[in-house]
């Protein structure tokens, strides 16, 4: 079975159903980028992956456990903004995302040390080293950004959620961001979700594009339907699939 | 150039945010000239030295009888009495209002309670709590509470509302329980707005400590107020009023002052 499986989806809002039939199968390790114009339940499904909401109809499971009923430390999630907590420093996001799972919500003694070198490790290795002790309303975008991509994975989640995470970020900050993301995938090789409203971004990032639509549209009653999954893309090798020829085949090497 | 564009240089500023001061001492001074005038023995409006005078006094000798310094054991009585309504009121409206605003059970049940409650005018409950608690401190920092604390509730409560939702989320995907996230995530945010709370509460305490103690006390800076009106003793209320002003308006400066160096996270939101 796949690691994360989302199986026949319904989900709606009051008598306005937003999802219907939804299906997806995403193995251990995958970018899965979600596209789709706005109101097409995107975000609704992130939310029902973060189980943030329960899905009405269906189920979502990650690594073969029961469905959650709220979010866990198994799911690491990137919104657009107020992802890292503007009353602690730097180093204090990072400890957080460490100590809040802890009775207290805080660790102590020879924990918090060890805790404070991975943190200042860390804080290091995304280029925010020097500003350990500052605020994030110091922060550009970008930064903050990385702050809160770099809390979430030190949780050491199963899946990763981000939710337009470079949306407010202008262009130049957004492919710097793009390398970032990249390199840390490549290191800890998570199962990575991506709500994006940039079709090239989705491309660029994931191994897979979902485009979420309505397959049944009633001009006199928009609202009658709610979206599914409309194409599900193979975005690797730059969106050109089967480019990379599995099999040992003679006749195009010696044409 | 539109007014709303035009800016006080610092020399100007100084001297527009001194001129309501010294209009409003300049009309008190011609005021008493004018009834000095037409009659020195007036005890209305007394000339500013002999309030100046009996200020000295009241700040330096004792009582005839008792030799007490009545003015400082006022003071103290009504700090007293301030101090552990709005303490009271303070510790309320922070449990309460992250419980309002965290708990939905607890919303359900508490706001709408809370929103009735603080449409009461606290005063009309003050004979009920004399006749209750008696006539005592008890009834005084009871008025104060039930003054000001509704209203915190609700301040704190809306704060802690509307923290984003974004933030609650992603403590929950760190493992914080419902406890570590009121006490880690919540409350650390909604600090600074209750100071804010508590300035903006000071001015009603104010005013119900010294409506309870012009009605039933023994002491204290509204009692004094309120027991020498009986002598037209217009010298020992505008030295006592003034007294109470800058009483509160250097709470209200060192709370502002707490909040700005206790809180360098807030930046310019303060």
């Amino acid at each position: 079975m796949s690691f994360v499986v989302a199986h026949d989806i319904f989900h709606g809002y009051g008598r306005r159903p937003i999802l219907e039939r939804v299906n997806l199968s995403v193995e251990k390790g995958e970018f899965v980028s979600i596209v789709g114009a706005s109101g097409c339940g995107k975000s609704t499904f992130l939310r029902l992956l973060l189980a943030e909401e329960r899905p009405e109809r269906g189920v979502i499971s990650i690594g073969g456990a029961a469905p959650a009923r709220e979010p866990d430390r198994a799911r690491g999630v990137v919104f657009q903004r107020y992802s890292v907590f503007p009353h602690l420093t730097l180093e204090g996001n990072l400890l957080a995302a460490e100590g809040l799972g802890t009775r207290m919500g805080r660790l102590y003694g020879a924990a918090r040390r060890a805790a404070r070198e991975r943190a200042r490790a860390t804080l290091g290795r995304i280029g925010l080293g020097h500003v350990a002790t500052a605020y994030p309303a110091t922060l550009s975008g970008g930064q903050q950004q990385r702050l809160a991509i770099a809390q979430a994975l030190t949780a050491k989640p199963r899946i990763l959620l981000l939710d337009e995470p470079f949306g407010a970020l202008d262009p130049g900050t957004r492919t710097a961001m793009h390398d970032f993301l990249q390199e840390l995938r490549a290191e800890t090789g998570m199962t990575v979700f991506m709500v994006t409203h940039d079709l090239a971004e989705g491309f660029k990032l994931g191994d897979r594009v979902v485009v979420f639509d309505k397959p049944r549209w009633d001009p006199q009653f928009p609202d009658a339907y709610g979206a599914t999954i409309t194409y599900d893309f193979d975005a690797r090798d730059g969106g050109i699939p089967f480019q990379t020829l599995k099999e040992d085949t003679r006749v195009l090497q010696s044409a | 150039m539109r007014v709303i564009n035009r800016h006080p240089g610092p020399a100007l500023r100084l001297a527009l945010v001194l001129a309501p001061f010294a209009a409003l001492l300049l009309a008190y001074w011609i005021a008493s000239e004018l009834r000095l005038a037409a009659n020195p023995a007036d005890k209305l409006l007394p000339a500013p030295e002999s309030v100046i005078d009996t200020a000295v006094a009241l700040f330096t000798e004792g009582d005839r009888r008792t030799g007490r310094i009545l003015l400082w054991h006022d003071t103290w009585a009504s700090l007293v009495r301030l101090v552990s309504g709005v303490g009271i009121a303070t510790a309320l409206a922070l449990g309460a209002g992250l419980a309002i605003g965290l708990v939905p059970h607890l919303r359900a049940m508490l706001a709408g309670f809370v929103g009735v409650v603080s449409m009461v005018p606290p005063l009309a409950l003050l004979p009920i709590l004399f006749i209750a608690v008696g006539l005592g401190e008890a009834s005084k920092i009871t008025l104060i509470v039930i003054g000001i604390a509704p209203v915190m509730i609700r301040d704190l409560s809306q704060r802690v509302l509307e923290l984003p939702r974004e933030q609650i989320v992603k403590a929950q995907t760190l493992g914080a329980s419902s406890l570590v996230i009121a006490l880690r995530v919540a409350l650390p945010q909604v600090l600074p707005r209750l100071i804010g709370a508590v300035r903006l509460a000071l001015g009603p305490a104010w005013l119900f400590l010294i409506a309870a103690e012009a009605i039933a006390a023994d002491q204290g800076l509204g009692y004094r107020i309120f027991l020498v009106r009986r002598y037209l003793a217009m010298d020992v209320i505008l030295t006592y009023v003034a007294w109470i002003t800058l009483l509160a308006f250097a709470m209200d400066a060192g709370l502002r002052a707490l909040s700005r160096r206790a809180f360098p996270w807030m930046e310019a939101g303060l």
